[in-house]
């Protein structure tokens, strides 16, 4: 069973529900646990807040969600054509945030890294950021840190 | 989300429902802050039991309210914590800053 599904919404933090849902949705198809489905809700809403709070800054601009199903396999794309993010391997380090004025934990990349089987960022300053996210159903879970 | 406030002795306890995302946060600390200033408690209580869902920024709300009550001398509290839930807070390292229990009156006895 090979699908896909594409989404474009606006930078609005009412969308970072929607947008989790539908993605939690779309991978119903593939047989998920309720467990894996939880995993892809929280690394999608992680995504999508960074894409709002980060990529545009709390202003309006437009967010691209896409995933593809390939079997048992989900790979899941959060675009967004922010600001984008000039030091990614800060950005990736747990703790760290760019904006602890809003209350920002720094976990959002940390939670996308531990939650999906892959998580990749490509990201240009002035551009934009990517997120690719790859999760496959079915696998056994590796052991809680 | 849904949000209800109870006050018991200088607790202040926050019952949660639904799913507490970035959109919820913002919405919430305000409420939260503001009852803070009106009843003058000194601890806060967060019920976690009908929250099926919490990303990151819950966790920045929870901590956010702890650097307020705590520089106020007060301790924060959490209770209903389902599995995922408490597995976010870990990796944020939560726990050692707010005290984790089982129920509300697990959590009032000790504050």
């Amino acid at each position: 069973m090979d699908n896909y599904m594409k989404l474009e919404l606006p930078s609005k933090s009412q969308n970072e529900a929607f947008a989790r849902i539908v993605v939690a949705a779309f991978a119903a198809q593939a047989d998920p646990t309720l467990d894996e489905i939880s995993d892809v809700k929280t690394a999608v809403s992680e995504a999508v807040t960074n894409a709002v709070i980060h990529g545009y800054e709390n202003k309006s601009g437009t967010i691209v969600v896409s995933a593809t199903l390939q079997g048992r396999k989900l790979e899941v794309t959060v675009i967004d054509y922010g600001v984008g993010i000039e030091d990614l391997e800060q950005a990736r380090m747990p703790l760290y945030t760019s904006k602890p004025e809003l209350e920002r934990t720094g976990m959002g990349f940390t939670i996308m890294e531990n939650f999906m089987d892959e998580c990749d960022v490509i990201s240009e300053p002035g551009k934009g950021t990517t997120v690719r996210m790859v999760k496959i159903f079915g696998k056994k879970e590796p052991a809680e840190a | 989300m849904e949000v209800k406030f109870v006050r018991v002795g200088s607790t202040l306890i926050v019952r949660m429902a639904g799913e507490l995302d970035h959109h919820a946060a913002e919405i919430l600390r305000t409420k939260i802050d503001a009852k803070l200033k009106r009843e003058g408690v000194r601890d806060l209580l967060f019920d976690f039991q009908k929250v099926q869902f919490m990303d990151s920024s819950g966790l920045g709300m929870v901590l956010g309210r702890y650097k307020l009550v705590s520089a106020q001398g007060g301790k924060v509290l959490a209770c209903g914590l389902n599995p995922r839930v408490k597995r976010i807070f870990e990796m944020a390292g939560l726990q050692k800053r707010i005290i984790i229990c089982r129920s509300e009156e697990e959590a009032l006895r000790g504050a």
